[in-house]
């Protein structure tokens, strides 16, 4: 129980320092979203003294900052100046978006990575385990962004599923079924992009753990008993591989906002990815920090679920 | 199986320095000025080169046709009576020289109004192919001075985090883990989020490689301080530092060698990520601008897929990262495990 009241106590710190950080960057940058309206010639300067003084940008840093907390602590994250309204309900929406897709992505590659790393750790030295390795060398080779174009230009070329966007126009019309059914269709190739793109990374850390409790001397003294292999790999050796892929899958948990980002601004949907762009080339820095504030939360929880699961799983922790 | 695997290393190894040169040489090897335009060839596809002529003559010198487009739709036919050959070691047009290794002659080329674009043209009648080449020298750049970059602060910052120990030690490694807990990517986009949008290329490429480059600085300056921290407390350290050597003695000649490993190895991990980053950035528009070519800022041109199904030489930039990336990944591989052994 102490260990978790520190982990969180040092989770919280290292946002507020986060934030802190955000802010005095973001107020040093030249340039704000009045510096792109003072081009206009019809808009005096005058009119935008005076938008700066409504939004309270005028106002010295301290003062911003706590006003910041304030609206954080609200909820609100903030004021969104292209949006007219608070940063914290359109992070929530777009975060729905986000995680529909990220979490059937992440728990689609780990559902794959799992049998397919554990096969190929008792396959090592045969032809098969290194055919599976070659093909997954080679898709991590491929850049998401090169994968996501071929996918689409696939998909206008075959007419088989959507080339971007969530819904389909029209969607509101339709039942509760066709809806899901339209949501689905539409997260097929990004779901597929994302999958192929995790893929690699998580297939060799399950090989590599496995094929280390494969050689240990318990995994021979088991197999000499005659243990049945099933039994063998999942009863006996899965507990003993587990450490590094309990370190992976906190860190899987945690790119969960920021992992989709580019598939999301390239396949158009309506996620966290394409606001944060916006806003960065609209200088609208409410978001900005609003977006960087939520996928540092999560990277930090992602973090401590994999502490905590690490506590429970493997008692040397525990001692220490 | 070992044997066979370092002997493929060497082979990838060439492969890389292979790939890298011809980049570097590209205004030698790209046949046009990056930015030159033919209007009335937008996407022209990859031109068909010919040793026979139209009465099936066989000629040493191969040769092409120019293209004409079909108005009524909008397709390219090649013209029979129009007939280039290739010339070689062409000069180059005065005030074309670019790129990074300027030369007064090209490889390869033909004589106006003929027409070579090996990988097709972009949508402004550019030849792909000596853009794919000019925009490598932007992305293997940017990856390969970002990296050094990256292994210089971790270098430094390592080395003296581990060897002096103590408040320094504590600040930087606080630093870092505040690094770490940001998603790389929004980090990367945040940091170019507080910078001008609109400058120009030199500025550009310099500000890339300075956001890239000190983004990363966090895991080679851990690894580099691990090995530092466990290096100091070596034998001959110890022993040297008996004998009186100065700390700036100590550094410089036992514990940096010891770091060799490591920083090769980062750089083999660092430098293909680096790149892709670059190709993300240009891509979004965060990075180079046209007209000078990056292959990421000439992927974005490919995001119209639409016009992608019909134009597949398009996505030649993207193609190019391919090998690099299996090059790096290869080596890197192969390093590491010969790290672990």
């Amino acid at each position: 129980m102490k260990y978790v009241a520190r982990r969180l106590l040092q989770a919280a710190l290292l946002l507020l320092v986060v934030s802190m950080l955000s802010f005095l960057f973001s107020t040093l940058a030249p340039g704000d979203y009045y510096s792109e309206l003072r081009l206009d010639p019809r808009v005096s300067a005058e009119t935008i003294a005076g938008l700066r003084a409504q939004y309270g940008l005028d106002r010295p840093l301290p003062a911003r900052y706590a006003a910041w907390l304030a609206s954080a602590a609200r909820g609100d994250f903030g004021y969104s100046l292209t949006y007219h309204g608070p940063v914290g309900p359109l992070l929530r929406e777009r975060l729905r978006a986000t995680l529909l897709l990220t979490v059937t992505a992440t728990l689609l590659a780990w559902l794959l990575a799992i049998p397919v790393g554990i096969w190929n750790a008792t396959q090592r030295g045969t032809w098969r385990d290194g055919a599976v390795r070659l093909l997954l060398a080679l898709l991590l080779s491929v850049p998401d962004l090169l994968l996501a174009i071929g996918f689409l230009v696939l998909a206008v070329q075959t007419g088989w599923f959507p080339p971007g966007g969530m819904k389909s126009p029209g969607w509101d019309s339709l039942g509760s079924m066709a809806r899901a059914r339209d949501i689905a269709w539409h997260m097929a190739l990004p779901v597929a992009v994302l999958v192929l793109g995790m893929l690699p990374v998580l297939v060799r850390h399950v090989r590599a753990s496995m094929a280390e409790a494969l050689d240990a001397p318990f995994a021979w003294n088991a197999r000499a008993q005659g243990i049945p292999r099933l039994r063998l790999l999942f009863r006996h050796l899965m507990p003993a591989a587990l450490n590094p892929l309990i370190s992976l899958l906190g860190f899987s948990l945690g790119t969960l906002l920021s992992a989709s980002l580019l598939i999301e601004v390239l396949m158009g949907w309506p996620g966290l990815g394409p606001l944060f762009l916006e806003a960065i080339m609209a200088r609208d820095f409410g978001v900005v920090l609003g977006v960087v504030m939520m996928s540092t939360t999560f990277l930090a929880a992602g973090n401590l679920v994999a502490d905590l699961l690490l506590y429970r799983a493997d008692p040397r922790i525990r001692v220490r | 199986m070992n044997g066979e695997q370092r002997h493929g290393i060497g082979w990838t190894v060439g492969f890389l320095a292979l790939f890298h040169g011809v980049v570097l040489l590209a205004g030698f090897l790209a046949p046009y000025h990056f930015a030159e335009q033919h209007r009335d060839l937008a996407y022209a596809p990859p031109t068909r080169i010919h040793f026979f002529d139209q009465y099936g003559h066989f000629h040493w010198r191969p040769r092409v046709t120019r293209l004409t487009q079909d108005l009524s739709t909008g397709g390219y036919r090649e013209d029979p009576l129009q007939v280039y050959p290739i010339r070689f070691f062409v000069p180059v047009k005065p005030g074309d020289a670019a790129g990074l290794l300027p030369l007064r002659r090209r490889l390869f080329g033909v004589a106006e109004p003929g027409e070579i674009f090996l990988w097709g043209s972009d949508g402004y009648g550019r030849d792909v192919f000596s853009r794919v080449l000019y925009g490598g020298q932007v992305s293997l750049l940017t990856g390969l001075a970002a990296a050094f970059l990256s292994l210089a602060l971790g270098l430094l910052l390592g080395t003296a985090a581990g060897f002096w120990g103590g408040f320094a030690d504590q600040i930087l490694m606080r630093t870092g883990e505040l690094f770490l807990a940001l998603p790389w990517l929004y980090l990367l986009l945040a940091a170019r989020a507080l910078l001008p949008l609109h400058i120009e290329t030199a500025q550009a490429f310099l500000l890339l490689v300075a956001i890239i480059g000190t983004v990363g600085w966090v895991r080679p300056a851990r690894l580099i301080r691990g090995i530092v921290l466990s290096g100091k407390e070596r034998g001959f350290v110890l022993a040297a530092r008996g004998f009186g050597a100065s700390s700036a003695y100590l550094i410089r000649r036992h514990i940096l060698p010891l770091t060799f490993g490591v920083v090769l190895t980062q750089a083999t991990v660092l430098i293909p990520q680096y790149i892709l980053a670059e190709v993300t950035l240009s891509f979004l528009g965060l990075g180079v601008a046209e007209p000078v070519p990056s292959w990421g800022n000439m992927l974005a041109e490919a995001r119209q897929y639409h016009s992608l199904v019909a134009h597949a030489w398009m996505l030649a930039p993207g193609l190019a990262t391919v090998p690099v990336l299996i090059g790096y990944l290869r080596v890197a591989d192969a390093l590491m495990e010969k790290t672990a052994e």
